[in-house]
């Protein structure tokens, strides 16, 4: 049960640090990650079905993510679109998209294929445990997602995209137009929930246009449990590490609220409004742990 | 190498709300000018370097920079060209990030591209840099932003600013929002950066004696018009009490003018 529940929470990793990025780092909450998440799933699918190879199924699952994103930026950008909405509307198109990827269906499933998960388990049976093949993988999937995020924000462009979330303002007097910023920022966040949506896919064996629903809730409240773990840090890497601890926190409070709720009479329909309570109380003790902090400082500049 | 040519800019056009924040200003800027900007609220000082910087495209005439029309250019391709630094010493500095990140994007203007410039070499750059500043700040490279004062933070603005070698400078009262003690500080550096580098600037300044003091030129502006314009020894020979009474002596020209305009309707 635990590697099932620590390869869940590694999987959605993958989604909860592009949300990172948006919201986090370019201060952009895109709501475009519910369209895009079952994109990657739907294009992952179709791509194995039509006898493509895994890896590069996962490339194509990639820039569709990355196009979703950069659409939502062009919607923001050049129509001058709250983001918000921008992402809103993206999202809802990509539902019809999705639809038309799948052949008109609304589930495929995906069980007789090929696919990266089954040429992985296939290669590696009798080297490792059966049941850790898959958390081995992703473990690494994830490690490797994460260092190349960090390799990218430690890049004058990765830094740049940094200080715009921050102070726009800034950017601007360098000369750096940010539109074309927030473009490869978005694109990036959305590539990266596509990957994620195209794992979950071969995970779970079928791509559903309903992959997505409330997923963007599911990414904000693993980056804020993710934030909760540490105090305050500038250091890419600590943060990348902490959305990723957030997720499999989350998504462990999750499954074990899908497989033991019953016993308090819990049924996975309550899991939504569990997600939107757990938010609620973690911005209520987000803000509690501010005041404490400015009161206690108070005292000592006092004196 | 600026030249504003029957500049104007209108506000609200065509409502009940509008005004003419500058009206038909022509100047140039030449090469090594110093320039303070003095004038009473809504006299249209920080229009005018909105509409240099491109944050406001002018209702009317043209904006040329170095001989090319750039009237329409988007604020991020001036600004390739022209140094800003605003009276909120935030604005200048990504406060989340370090002080040597914040060096790393503002050392060279333009797009940043995947490639990691900071490494020791530079560092070591930025560490003989900040010495200028006399603030101790070579010591807390990897410190963030936050951690820094209003008056440290305005100061670093205007050495990364200079680093970057700017042809123009726009400085928007950079010093009103710092403590006196500070304000003194960042105005010292600012005043030690244009002499060594020789930079083009302008200045606006609410400070009489500051605009008396500083530069090699004086714009008095009104109600969207440059009032008065005074460099070289004319300048240097000006006073406070000069400049008020000038001052009053044009306000109460404009005033009778008024008058005499009503009258005759």
């Amino acid at each position: 049960m635990i590697e099932g529940i620590l390869v869940e929470g590694l999987i959605y990793g993958i989604m909860v640090l592009g949300v990172f990025i948006s919201f986090r780092i370019l201060d952009f909450p895109d709501l475009t990650v519910d369209g895009s998440f079952p994109l990657g799933a739907a294009l992952m699918v179709q791509c194995l079905l039509m006898g493509m190879n895994g890896w590069l199924a996962l490339l194509v699952a990639f820039a569709g993510g990355v196009l979703a994103g950069v659409v939502t930026a062009v919607i923001h950008n050049q129509l001058r679109v709250p983001n918000l909405l921008a992402g809103i509307l993206t999202m809802t198109m990509l539902y019809s998209i999705n639809i038309r990827i799948l052949g008109n269906r609304a589930n495929v499933p995906v069980l007789k294929q090929e696919t990266i998960l089954s040429q992985v388990t296939e290669r590696f049976t009798g080297i490792i445990p059966d049941d850790y093949i898959l958390l081995v993988f992703f473990v690494l999937v994830a490690l490797v997602v994460k260092i190349l995020i960090d390799l990218f924000f430690h890049t004058d462009l990765g830094m740049t995209l940094g200080a715009m979330g921050n102070n726009e303002q800034m950017v601007v007097s360098q000369g750096v137009n940010p539109k074309t910023l927030k473009t490869i920022g978005v694109g990036l966040s959305n590539g990266l929930v596509a990957i994620s949506g195209a794992f979950a896919a071969q995970y779970l064996g079928f791509a559903d246009v309903g992959l997505g629903q409330g997923i963007i809730v599911s990414g904000l409240a693993s980056v804020m449990i993710g934030e909760f773990l540490v105090l305050k840090s500038n250091k890419i890497g600590v943060l990348t590490i902490c959305a990723l601890a957030g997720s499999i926190i989350f998504y462990a409070v999750m499954y074990l609220g899908r497989y033991y709720g019953y016993l308090i009479h819990m049924t996975p329909s309550d899991l939504n409004l569990i997600k939107g309570v757990l938010i609620i109380i973690l911005l209520v003790l987000t803000q509690a742990k501010k005041f404490k902090r400015k009161v206690a400082f108070k005292p000592m500049v006092a004196k | 190498m600026i030249e504003l040519k029957n500049v104007s800019v209108v506000f609200n056009q065509g409502t009940v709300n509008e005004n003419q924040a500058l009206s038909n200003i022509n100047l140039k800027v030449k090469e090594g000018d110093f320039i303070t900007i003095i004038g009473s609220n809504g006299a249209g000082k920080s229009t005018l370097f909105n509409t240099i910087a491109g944050t406001i495209i002018p209702t009317e005439g043209a904006i040329f920079l170095n001989g090319r029309n750039v009237t329409r250019d988007p604020e991020y391709r001036r600004a390739k060209y022209i140094g800003r630094i605003f009276q909120n010493p935030l604005l200048g500095t990504a406060g989340n990030m370090s002080l040597e990140d914040n060096m790393t994007i503002t050392h060279k203007k333009g797009f940043k591209w995947l490639k990691r410039s900071l490494n020791n070499k530079m560092r070591e750059y930025f560490k003989g840099e900040l010495v200028q500043l006399r603030m101790g700040l070579e010591h807390r490279m990897k410190e963030n932003l936050v951690m820094f004062s209003g008056g440290q933070r305005q100061a670093l603005t205007l050495l990364m600013m200079v680093l970057s070698k700017p042809a123009l400078i726009l400085l928007d009262e950079h010093t009103a929002a710092l403590d006196p003690k500070n304000a003194e500080i960042v105005l010292e550096l600012t005043d030690k950066f244009i002499r060594e580098y020789r930079l083009t600037s302008m200045m606006i300044t609410h400070n009489m004696s500051h605009a008396i003091e500083f530069g090699n030129r004086l714009l008095m502006m009104d109600k969207g018009e440059i009032i008065f314009d005074v460099e070289g020894q004319a300048k240097k020979d000006l006073t406070v009490e000069k400049l008020i009474q000038k001052f009053h002596e044009l306000r109460h020209k404009t005033f009778e003018n008024d008058r005499t305009l009503l009258s005759e309707d």
